[in-house]
């Protein structure tokens, strides 16, 4: 009972970084819920994979957290170095 | 004893489950990018060991019980490092965050007569 309400909970996170991430303000807001719904997506293949009783999930989950951590940090770095993100529309005065 | 486990469990999994919304409602809702950051790293440090020792908690001992145990450490160490070189990169990447009070009466709510 409580896993389904986490699982729930997990989903409708995920649903609110995926609005996020389509009309973010800038490519950080962006890269952000990227980065939240990555992690959330290790969750729910923990609880879910649990849920559903499915073969080796965590071994998945653990890989998927290992790669959203390097493409999260690659992003950054890459954002850090070039000038690419220097866009007159990323200031939230607009919303 | 096993329904205080039981408890325990459930427990974790609920507050994790609301601190997940917390921080996504947060990152929808909340004016600039570094309060947004702060939102989601904070929320997201705290919410996936809860979810994962609720998990464990519903487990019995087994190999799976570290295998948790192990992306519950890798999420403790990666998530701060991810999110401080997120800020970082706004920050020296020409994305001041707002300060004092002309932003306050940009945004025109009365949070600024306080």
């Amino acid at each position: 009972m409580a896993l389904s309400a986490a699982i729930v909970a997990v989903l409708v996170t995920m649903v609110l970084a995926l609005i996020r991430a389509f009309e973010g303000f800038s490519a950080y807001d962006r890269m952000l819920a990227a980065n939240l719904f990555g992690t959330k997506t290790v969750l729910l293949i923990a609880l879910g994979g649990y849920a559903l009783s499915w073969h080796s999930f965590l071994d998945i989950a653990l890989l998927y957290a290992m790669v959203n951590y390097v493409g999260t940090i690659a992003v950054m770095r890459f954002f850090d170095d070039s000038g690419l993100t220097s866009d007159p529309n990323s200031d939230v005065d607009g919303s | 004893m096993s329904s205080a486990i039981d408890l325990l469990s459930g427990f974790c999994l609920l507050s994790g489950g609301l601190l997940c919304i917390t921080g996504g409602v947060g990152l929808l809702r909340l004016p600039d990018f570094f309060s947004r950051v702060h939102a989601v790293g904070l929320t997201e440090t705290l919410a996936a060991p809860l979810l994962l020792v609720g998990l464990m908690l519903e487990m019995g001992w087994s190999l799976d019980l570290f295998k948790i145990l192990m992306i519950m450490i890798l999420v403790l160490a990666t998530n701060p490092t991810a999110t401080h070189a997120m800020a970082k990169a706004a920050l020296h990447g020409g994305h001041p965050p707002k300060l004092g009070d002309a932003s306050d009466e940009a945004q025109g709510d009365a949070s600024s007569k306080a």
